[in-house]
Formats: structure tokens, C-alpha cells, sequence
């Protein structure tokens, strides 16, 4: 053909003449017109940490309003990330195996484990302070790796598994410490090592402990483990669909016993912070942590049920804990309005991500 | 890219569910074995006297626990233990003062985890013929327990207080007091040894029921510790950004003091601080040696439990009832402050004597 105009040759016959007034749209998708709440839908689907960092602006923006500069401080402000290292870390082993639809109710426990071996063995029986560290950090992985087991070797569930490994673990912890202290004293007279995280560095104004710059690094590795690498991926997609994971060729058993024993090793990494923190080895110590770190990852906007969510998400979720514990505490309120108001963004993050995961692919 | 899975919810559901089931046959299968332990020990003829403790964790607990074995293995009784799993755990006391019942003991020794909750099923020990002593915490009221072996908390914490007001001398007057507490609950205890503590020290205390209600100036506030050194820590942390310039730390026990001392030697004022505790454990009364607490009032939970065993045996062969300290509704089984910086008028014993009473 020569020419794609019709009119300069023949002539356009008449039923050609309305085309040229007819739609000259491709085929597509039907794209619905997106109401401002559909398109929030989208973008949080993408970005899961966005409402968890908002909340977390708008809290330090809230409480500078009303405790004032005593709360926007730098050395405050450093001081909770001091506060919630141990969350914090404990957060991240979390947030690993909640990745792959699991859930840990072990890790205080671990940590605890951790931290009584650690030092026992280097306060109590004398073993040089490195061996006794390197066996605790053994120890938290044992640990980890029991649970790895229970889970891919014998298909039980994960609650269940942690469940029982918690009673035991913390049963275990209790025997070889026969529920003794050690002190504060004692540990820098034997080991000062292990005291080493608790130590304080001054930059600009702030004061962040080497525990808690320990955490910030930890977060950072593990984000680019999780992001830049094929173990990484491998774990996101075991989590998001353990069948097409393992279609697709991956050891998805290899993975989750992987992951369990990290996990265990970096409850016992959190073990060693919580000795620099508190200064003594406490069987007592972190009863609650398991329930804290679960709150973290959830209120940082991770999913439970699986693939879905951001390390970084269980960073700030944590820290969202710490600027309203710390917050609350300054302006004077009564403690109980701090357990009410950790409750509210417990039930509000799961809220927004059910609602989120409904969201059209 | 995301696919809407109703299947992982059903596997949620069911893991509550099996979390119920597996709660219950795990607490039959260790009733069962703390039963077999127990019974395979003694003699089917020995008068069976029960000790049910809050946890079987907590030093104090274990203490208590060791004193009541030593006094029944000297009175040539039978003691059966129990605990809850953890502090509040009013269904495991419940399901052990049901079983002692069973088992037809003699007495029952408890320290109630819900002072209140319990009394019904305590009731239904008593109408069994069953002495039944609350040892440390009092029952709600008090009276629903045959009789009370504790500690007067409220004394404990008064002679922190004083001993803090003579130490500082003129200064008192202008003190910037830290009140670090156990938790939100307002438990007995806690009360207790938080108010008599300011009323030690001097302040208005008004409701003494109440922690939190004095608008004394000299109170920079109060924060809750759960009694663990972590949460002394944060405690002792936020009051100080509050206000830098505490000088007087009271902590609910030991190891919130050596939690709320980390957060002062943090900050470098470890030595300008004075803190106060009370329990008389042996790491506690290790940091009145080294400085770390300036006064602990020491309580005596060896004493409570054996001294209980020996009421639920008199008791059995006289029918003979404890009675109660002079001015008091309950058995006062003692306090002693302990410091190495004495004071005026107001006894105490030195550190190297605390460390041959102490426990845990």
C-alpha cells in the first residue's frame, strides 16, 4: 500500500466514516476509577513500614508537643533506642521466622538460657570469658536448631514447638541457675567482656550504647541478607507460598531450619546485650520478652502470615514502644494508660494489615 | 501477586485451639508427676502439710520452700509443694488447695498469687478441718486465712524511709525522690512498702492505700519496675530525663535497685544517689557491702515457712490456733534494716551480719 490515507486515493466509502469518531483505545485491563482509599491500599501494600514510620513521627512529634524538651532531646531520644536494643534484637530473629509464616515464643527464653551460660560458665566455673561466651552463643543456636527440627523434621507448628521449647528452656535456665543472680560485681571483676555492650559513646550530644549500635548494625545486615541475596529471597518466598516455593526449587526445609538456628544464635547475641545493659546476669531476667518482641514485628507492620513485611518494619515497630513507654512516662501519666496504649496499636497494626492483604493483586 | 489464603487462617485457628488442649494435658501430665514425686518420698502415715508458693522461680519462693522441707523433715511431716507458673496464677493455687483437699492434709501454707480470688476455694479447705496460713501476702481479707505469717512491708519501707531522711540530714527537706514500684496493679505489697517508705521519709502519704495520690513536691514520680533489674533500668532512665536531679532512689526490691544503679552509673551519678531497697536477698545485701544500696530492709521467708509448719503441727495435736502480733492482724515475722552507714535511732545491722541471714 502505498498510502494509509483513504481519502487521497478512492475515497472513504461511508460506513468507513465513523471510525473516525470510534474508539482508538488498545485492549487493557478494565481500570476501575481508584478511590483515594484503593490507591492508599496499593501504596501500603507496597510499602508496609509507611503507616508504621508515620506513627512513629507523629508520636515524636505528639510528645515533644507535650513533655517538650525534655522528650526531643538528643540524649533522650537516644535513650530509647538504649531502651529497646534488647526488643529490638530479639525483633530481629522474630521477624525471620514470623517471614516464613512461623511465630517464636521461645526467644526470651534463649536468651535468658544465653545469658546464664555465659555467665555461669565464665563467672562460676572459671572458663575463659571468650569460650564462655562462644558457648553461649552455641547454646542460643542448639536451641534454635531444636526448634528447626521439631518443625520441618516433625511437621509440628511452630506455636505449638515454641511453645513447649519455652516451658522447657526456661525450666532449664532455672535448674543450672538455681535461680541465683550474679552480680553486677562479679561480672566486672571475672568478665568484663561480656559486660562490653553496655558500654556508653557520646556523638553529637546523643549516647547510644555499643549494644545498641550492635543492634542498628544487625538490622542492616540482615536487611541486605534478606533483600540482596538468594538465601534472602529464598525465605520470603517460603513464607509467602511453601508450595510454589518448593516447586520452584527450593529446599524450603533447608530454609526454615536455617533460619531457626540464626535466629537462635541472635537470641543469644540479644543475651549479651542484655548483660551490658543490666549489668548482672539475672534468671529472672525477660519474661516477657517474647511477647514484646512478637508486639514489635506486629506493630512494625509485618505480616503473620507470612512473606510479607520489612526488617526495618520491627525496628521502628519497636521503637513506636519505646517513644510511647518513654513518652508516656515524661508527661506523668499513670503506668496503666501504658499497657492501654501498646494494647491500641497492637490491635490497630493487625487491623490495617488484614485490610491490606484484601487489597485486588 | 498476593493471593487471599483462608487456608492459613483455619491453620491460626487451629493452633489456638490445640494451644488450649496441649495447655491442659501438660499441666495433668505435671500434676501427675509432681504427685508421683512427691507421695514415693514419704510414708503413707506421716500428716500431709502443703506449701503452695507463687512460682517456684523467684529466690524468695525458693527459700521459703527449702525452709518448710527442712522443718517437716525435723517434725517428721510429709510436704507436698506447689506453684503457680507464673506471679498471679490463681488456677494452678485453685487446682493445689483442691488436691490437698483430696489428699487430706493437715494444713495448707500459701502465698495467694490473687489474695482475693482465692478465698472461696480457701473456704473450702477450712470447712475440711484444714489450717490454713497465709504466709507474705495477706488474703483479702485477711481474716480468710486462718492466720498470717508476713512480713510488715509497711514497716520495711518505713525504715528505708527514715534511714534515708537522717542520712540526708538539712537536705531532706529539699530530697528529689524516685519511686521506682513492682507494676501498674497496685498489689498489696506494693502499697505497702511504697507508703510506708514516704511516710518513713516524711511525706503526706494521704490515702495509704493508694500509690500516687501525694502531690508532694519533692516526688519527681513513680514507674514500674515488674521487680527485674531490666525494668529498674528503664525506670530509674525515664525518671531522670524527667528530672536530672534525683537524689533519692526507693526500689520496690533488690534487683530493681541494681537495674536503677546501671542507669545511674550511666549517667555518671552513682555515688551523688542514695538508694534504698527492701527483701534482704544475698545479692542484695552484697550491694549494701559494695555500696550500691545505701539501706535494705531484710525479710525472713525462711522463717515464715518453717514456723508455718511447725503451726499446721501444733495445730494438729492441740487444735491450738496462732495468734496474731501485739497491734497487728497478722504474725509480724520480722524486718531488719540493713546498711553500713548507721544511723540515730534507728537499729541496724551491718552488711557482714545481713550476708549470715540472708537468702537466695
Amino acid at each position: 500500500m502505498s498510502t494509509n490515507d483513504p481519502a487521497s486515493t478512492r475515497g472513504m466509502q461511508d460506513f468507513e466514516r465513523s471510525l473516525a469518531s470510534s474508539d482508538k483505545t488498545l485492549a487493557s485491563f478494565e481500570e476501575g476509577r481508584k478511590t483515594f482509599l484503593q490507591r492508599l491500599q496499593h501504596f501500603l501494600h507496597g510499602n508496609p513500614t509507611a503507616i508504621p514510620a508515620i506513627v512513629l513521627l507523629l508520636g515524636v512529634l505528639l510528645f515533644s508537643a507535650i513533655v517538650g524538651s525534655r522528650f526531643f532531646h538528643p540524649i533522650n531520644l537516644s535513650l530509647i533506642i538504649q531502651q529497646v536494643t534488647i526488643i529490638g534484637i530479639l525483633g530481629i530473629a522474630q521477624t525471620l521466622i514470623v517471614f516464613t509464616a512461623g511465630i517464636d515464643l521461645s526467644v526470651g527464653a534463649i536468651m535468658v538460657l544465653a545469658s546464664v551460660i555465659m555467665g555461669k560458665l565464665a563467672v562460676v566455673a572459671g572458663v575463659p570469658t571468650a569460650l564462655a561466651f562462644l558457648m553461649g552463643l552455641g547454646a542460643g543456636g542448639l536451641c534454635g536448631l531444636i526448634n528447626g527440627l521439631l518443625v520441618t523434621t516433625f511437621r509440628l507448628p511452630p506455636f505449638i514447638v515454641t511453645l513447649g521449647t519455652w516451658n522447657i528452656f526456661f525450666a532449664l535456665n532455672l535448674w543450672y541457675s538455681a535461680s541465683e543472680t550474679i552480680r553486677s560485681q562479679d561480672i566486672t571483676a571475672n568478665a568484663p567482656f561480656l559486660q562490653l555492650l553496655g558500654t556508653t559513646i557520646n556523638f553529637f550530644g546523643a549516647r547510644l550504647t555499643y549494644g545498641s549500635v550492635l543492634m542498628l548494625l544487625l538490622f542492616g545486615v540482615f536487611w541486605y541478607v534478606l533483600n540482596r541475596t538468594a538465601f534472602g529471597r529464598h525465605l520470603y518466598a517460603t513464607g509467602d507460598d511453601p508450595d510454589a516455593a518448593r516447586l520452584s526449587g527450593i529446599n524450603t526445609d533447608k530454609v526454615l531450619l536455617a533460619v531457626y538456628v540464626t535466629a537462635g544464635v541472635i537470641c543469644a547475641i540479644a543475651a549479651w546485650a542484655l548483660i551490658g545493659r543490666i549489668g548482672s546476669v539475672s534468671p529472672q531476667a525477660g519474661y516477657t520478652s517474647n511477647l514484646d518482641s512478637i508486639t514489635a514485628v506486629v506493630i512494625g507492620g509485618t505480616s503473620l502470615f507470612g512473606g510479607r513485611g520489612s526488617i526495618f518494619g520491627t525496628l521502628i515497630g519497636a521503637l513506636i514502644v519505646g517513644v510511647f513507654r518513654n513518652g508516656l512516662a515524661l508527661s506523668g501519666v499513670d503506668v496503666l494508660w501504658q499497657e492501654f496504649t501498646v494494647g491500641l496499636l497492637i490491635i490497630v497494626a493487625v487491623a490495617i494489615d488484614q485490610w491490606i492483604r484484601k487489597v485486588a493483586a | 501477586m498476593v493471593h487471599e489464603r483462608p487456608r492459613q487462617r483455619g491453620i491460626v485457628w487451629e493452633y489456638a485451639t490445640v494451644s488450649a488442649k496441649f495447655r491442659l494435658l501438660a499441666t495433668a501430665a505435671m500434676g501427675a508427676l509432681a504427685f508421683g514425686l512427691v507421695t514415693s518420698q514419704a510414708s503413707a502415715e506421716d500428716a500431709i502439710v502443703g506449701l503452695i508458693t507463687k512460682t517456684n522461680t523467684n529466690p524468695f519462693f525458693v527459700k521459703m520452700r527449702e525452709g518448710a522441707e527442712a522443718k517437716a523433715k525435723e517434725l517428721g511431716v510429709e510436704l507436698r509443694s506447689f506453684a503457680g507458673k507464673y506471679d498471679g496464677d490463681n488456677q494452678a493455687q485453685v487446682e493445689a488447695i483442691e488436691s490437698l483437699i483430696a489428699a487430706g492434709a493437715k494444713g495448707i501454707l500459701i502465698t495467694p498469687s490473687d489474695t482475693a480470688a482465692i478465698v472461696p476455694t480457701v473456704k473450702k479447705a477450712r470447712d475440711a478441718g484444714i489450717l490454713v496460713i497465709a504466709l507474705d501476702t495477706p488474703l483479702s481479707p485477711i481474716e480468710a486465712a486462718d492466720a498470717t505469717f508476713a512480713t510488715d512491708n509497711f514497716k520495711a519501707g518505713e525504715f528505708i524511709g527514715q534511714w534515708a531522711k537522717a542520712t540526708l540530714g538539712d537536705g531532706a527537706a529539699n530530697a528529689k525522690i524516685a519511686m521506682l514500684d513492682l507494676n501498674a496493679s497496685q498489689v498489696t505489697v506494693d502499697v505497702l512498702r511504697d507508703q510506708g517508705f514516704l511516710k518513713g521519709f516524711g511525706v503526706d502519704v494521704k490515702d495509704a492505700a493508694k500509690i500516687g495520690d501525694e502531690d508532694d513536691a519533692r516526688i519527681v514520680g513513680h514507674d514500674v519496675t515488674d521487680g527485674s533489674e531490666e525494668g529498674g533500668r528503664t525506670a530509674m532512665e525515664n525518671l531522670l530525663q524527667k528530672d536530672p536531679e534525683i537524689n533519692v532512689v526507693y526500689t520496690i526490691n533488690e534487683p530493681a535497685a541494681a537495674g536503677a544503679y546501671e542507669a545511674l552509673k550511666a549517667m555518671g551519678m552513682e555515688s551523688s544517689v542514695l538508694v534504698v531497697s527492701v527483701d534482704g536477698g544475698c545479692p542484695g545485701v552484697n550491694n549494701v557491702k559494695d555500696g550500691v544500696i545505701g539501706a535494705t530492709s531484710m525479710q525472713f521467708p525462711l522463717m515464715m515457712a518453717s514456723m508455718g509448719v511447725q503451726a499446721v503441727v501444733d495445730h494438729a495435736a492441740s487444735g491450738k490456733k496462732p495468734e496474731n502480733s501485739p497491734g497487728l492482724d497478722f504474725f509480724n515475722t520480722g524486718v531488719e534494716l540493713i546498711t553500713d552507714k548507721p544511723v540515730d535511732g534507728l537499729p541496724s545491722i551491718t552488711s557482714e551480719e545481713g550476708l549470715k541471714k540472708c537468702w537466695g
